[in-house]
């Protein structure tokens, strides 16, 4: 029977596909190796019910092709059988499910010691911003945003003046060390997310959402936007870096504090009018009588 | 309990004899010896309906209120969408499979192509080939009725689709081209600059949708009341064929479903015109704060995925009964465990409303619902797999015609089966962290709600052609067809997981060089052949169908010996008011193949049990 012959090649292909595919997962750069098992969980007890289903559906057909006067079997229900198939398949299911739950409260409860990125996306690109000595990021909001303030942090709020600002669309990060990625967007939806830490999570306006890993390879990666967000979405890409302790402490000394952005733009300003004042001193007059 | 009914309702029933206390159900049935009412069906309760015959042309074949002829309407402006929807499909993997081939392929077309074909295959393609085209052309000929209970409406139904089609399609030539917000419209992206299509285009969307759900509701309200009001005597609810069951259910669904589409359109339409915040929060744009504040994005996307899990839904249940119907016919055995399928039916129906934020996981909403989404997704897993394996034990001891019908069953296995499996994997909460806004999930929900829902098309459509046209289809083009289909699809969609896996997101318009990434490139030149010839090889069909209408044979009453009532009209094709002077009295479920005893291998549903008195058919 051809028919037959031609589905099970398809099932044979399909499980051959698998086994030998050149496209395969990256290799994974974070703690979520638990991802990666339950999906391969998912390939053993999922892949073997769509072999069994098929090849089962393979064998009536070269077993009850149409033979006039074949004697068919005429029995609606079968309960004993339906009862069982129902509890293997809920069986199943609950072996799936269950190291699904597990490591999704995992994901959800982000340990102590995390560091905090506040990760900002717009159309269409990241900046980072990370906490000073205090350990804590200063609060934000999106009308604060101008050229002086690019993040739009609260000038009142003390935890923000030392928060480190890297105004790039790349970062580094400690290996080994977990962080907790606080997402905000000052525009429409986006999702920070590098392939080989598994993880990511929507960037939504209005809110901060969050998700954290744990990098545990030294490398770069490519950061992709992962939610659509208008025409520039596939170019809105970024990078990460994760170094060793020793040089991710060099890069982050060398990175400028929201301190040192106010004083910078202070002095720009200050020599600014100094030269407009010099120039010509009448005109600018009103600037000076407002301060 | 006869007796009061008739007391209360006013109504006389049309045949004079005593109305007996049991139901039919009682006394019906083979085997458990003869009596000599044994025959009897409850009389109707309603008088016959009266029938507005066509004076004109138009009133024939424009506003016609038989519903044949407006299931063929749908089927047809729904079949023209469909091309438009595979046409948009084959430019976009003309750019994914060889970026820059086509110069006029910008990023903008690129994400109006994404957008439309999204928006057109699932909602003005699926939905309305299932329900208004196959829903109205069968549901009166199943249940045994002359027509649909409100023949006008219907008729309102199917021009409130028409005009929701005239107004999508006209989007393409407003300023500003179509919408390209992609075809889930999330907000705020979709009504801000920044997105194709963000004035007109979107506009158009919306109004469009709206109608959509208006003309639904008209055609839905229809289909349910049919349904239960108006099926003939003795088709009770569990006689009847699977195809009604999975049409009633999405259409209940749809009901239940569409009101959050349309309130959410009608919002996000106020947001674009008169400024309202519904869904949007405040926002930087251009060194600006926009005029918005206060709204949630994420708002929205719980309306919408409100009605969009359902709708998944919507399409697959018709897809799950008809392909009952079509398996057991043509493996000529009794559908297996036909109350169990209904209760699956229903079951997933109910569970399909609360299953709807695992398409919102990695959302930014409280993280704490995966682990509600999450089980009651997987739950929904055991009744779908249980009508997988009732599938294959229709087959099993059966005695299956490998015909065209039958391959194009056996393909919706095969890709409903993959594409379910996959649904474990994106249900999972925590495994559809890595995998979600990948090609995994572009290429799970194609093959699931794509591909396996085309196939139960494909093979309804070789089955009903006869009874539809008068005239059997060519099986040996049907093959063709079928291969090249059903191979090429399952090419296109296996492998595309793989780009998942890799972690090529979605929505990309062009890859760039990501090591990772062009590693697919080669696997993205085959997807977008592979694409080019499933959509060519529909051609096998329309010139299957003109050669069919020029020289095809005849087809007789009942081709292929099917049981349920359509096949049993009194001409063929079944003319206005479809069984002439008597309405089919019905004895049995559909399902009564090779019945022990009998003397052909099928039992109509009206067949009297004195007629089969001798053989062993179970009470049904």
């Amino acid at each position: 029977m051809h028919v037959g012959i031609i589905f099970f090649l398809i099932i044979l292909g399909s499980v051959l596909f698998h086994i030998f595919t050149p496209w395969y997962w990256t290799d994974i750069a974070s703690n979520w190796q638990g991802m990666d098992d339950t999906i391969t969980l998912t390939f053993w007890i999922g892949g073997g019910v769509f072999v069994a289903v098929c090849l089962f559906m393979i064998y009536c057909l070269f077993r009850y092709s149409y033979k006039e006067g074949r004697k068919v079997e005429y029995k609606p229900e079968d309960k004993k059988l339906e009862k069982i198939l129902t509890w293997a398949t809920t069986l199943g299911i609950a072996a799936l499910l269950a190291p699904g739950l597990i490591i999704w409260n995992q994901y959800v409860n982000v340990p102590k010691n995390a560091l905090e990125v506040d990760v900002m996306a717009w159309q269409w690109g990241w900046q980072y911003r990370l906490p000073g000595e205090d350990g804590k990021l200063g609060t934000t909001k999106v009308t604060n945003i101008n050229d002086e303030n690019p993040f739009g942090i609260n000038i009142d709020d003390p935890y923000g003046r030392d928060d480190i600002l890297v105004q790039s669309d790349y970062i580094n990060l400690e290996n080994n060390k977990p962080v907790k990625i606080l997402l905000r967007s000052i525009d429409v939806l986006h999702n920070w997310y590098v392939p080989q830490f598994r993880s990511k999570m929507d960037a939504v306006p209005g809110i901060v959402t969050f998700y954290w890993f744990e990098p545990n390879k030294i490398g770069e990666y490519e950061v992709l936007c992962a939610e659509y967000c208008g025409v520039g979405h596939y170019a809105m890409r970024g990078g990460v870096e994760v170094q060793s302790t020793e040089d991710y402490s060099k890069w982050l000394s060398e990175q400028e504090t929201f301190q040192d952005l106010i004083a910078k733009k202070e002095k720009l300003e200050f020599e600014s009018k100094k030269l407009a004042k010099n120039s010509n001193l009448n005109l600018n007059r009103n600037i000076y009588t407002e301060e | 309990m006869s007796d009061e009914y008739e007391n209360k309702s006013g109504y006389q029933a049309q045949s004079s004899e005593t109305i007996h206390a049991q139901s039919s159900e009682a006394i019906t049935g083979g085997g458990s010896g003869i009596t000599p009412d044994m025959d009897y069906v409850r009389p109707a309760e309603l008088p016959e309906q009266d029938l507005y015959h066509p004076h004109s042309f138009i009133e024939k074949w424009v506003f016609c209120q038989d519903a044949k002829v407006i299931g063929v309407q749908y089927f047809l402006t729904a079949v023209f969408t469909g091309v438009v929807g595979l046409i948009l499909s084959w430019l976009m993997r003309l750019q994914l499979g060889f970026p820059g081939l086509a110069g006029f392929i910008t990023a903008e077309h690129y994400y109006q192509f994404v957008t439309m074909h999204g928006m057109i295959m699932v909602v003005y393609f699926l939905t309305a080939l299932f329900l208004g085209g196959f829903g109205n052309y069968l549901i009166p000929l199943m249940v045994g009725a002359r027509d649909m209970v409100f023949p006008y409406v219907n008729m309102l139904s199917f021009w409130m689709f028409f005009v929701a089609v005239v107004v999508l399609m006209a989007s393409f030539f407003v300023p500003g081209g179509p919408t390209g917000a992609g075809w889930t419209l999330y907000p705020p992206q979709t009504i801000l600059e920044g997105t194709p299509g963000h004035g007109w285009g979107i506009l158009l969307m919306l109004i469009s949708l709206s109608l959509f759900v208006i003309g639904f509701t008209m055609g839905g309200l229809n289909y349910m009341i049919t349904i239960l009001q108006a099926r003939t005597r003795g088709m009770t609810l569990m006689r009847m064929p699977l195809t009604v069951w999975g049409i009633f259910t999405a259409t209940v669904l749809a009901m239940l479903a569409f009101p959050a589409l349309l309130v959410s359109s009608i919002m996000m339409t106020l947001d674009k015109l008169l400024g309202t915040s519904f869904f949007m929060p405040t926002i930087l744009k251009a060194g600006e704060v926009l005029e918005y504040g206060g709204g949630s994005p994420i708002l929205f996307q719980h309306l919408f995925w409100f009605f969009g899990h359902p709708e998944v839904y919507i399409v697959a249940l018709p897809a799950f009964g008809i392909v009952s119907d079509l398996i057991s016919v043509h493996a000529r055995k009794n559908i297996f465990g036909y109350r169990m399928m209904v209760w699956a039916i229903v079951g997933i129906g109910a569970l399909s409303f609360f299953v709807w934020a695992h398409h919102m996981y990695v959302s930014g909403m409280n993280p704490w619902f995966g682990f509600f989404f999450a089980s009651t997704t997987l739950i929904i897993a055991v009744p779908t797999a249980m009508k997988v394996y009732n599938w294959i034990l229709t087959l099993w001891r059966g005695n299956i015609r490998i015909n065209t019908v039958m391959l194009w069953c056996l393909g919706f296995i095969v890709t409903f089966v993959n594409g379910g499996i996959t649904g474990i994997f994106l249900g999972n909460v925590s495994v559809d962290v890595p995998l979600s806004d990948t090609y995994f999930v572009v290429a799970h929900f194609h093959m699931v709600m794509g591909i396996a829902p085309l196939m139960v098309i494909m093979g309804a459509i070789y089955h009903w052609f006869p009874l539809v046209a008068g005239k059997m289809l060519d099986e040996k083009l049907g093959k063709w067809h079928f291969w090249i289909t059903f191979l090429g699809a399952y090419s296109i969609y296996f492998p595309m997981h793989y780009l998942g896996f890799i972690g090529v997101p979605r929505r990309y318009y062009e890859m760039y060089d990501s090591p990772y990434m062009t590693s697919g490139v080669g696997l993205n030149e085959f997807i977008s052949t592979a694409a080019f010839i499933v959509g060519a090889a529909q051609l096998f069909l329309v010139f299957n169908i003109i050669k069919t209408m020029k020289t095809g044979k005849k087809a007789e009453q009942n081709p292929w010996k099917a049981n349920s009532l359509e096949w049993y009209t009194s001409t063929v094709p079944p003319e206005h008011g479809n069984f002439g002077d008597r309405l089919p009295v019905v004895h049995r479920w559909p399902y009564d193949y090779n019945v022990p005893g009998a003397e052909q291998d099928y039992l109509p549903q009206t067949a009297a049990p004195s007629e089969v008195a001798h053989t062993e058919v179970e009470k049904t």
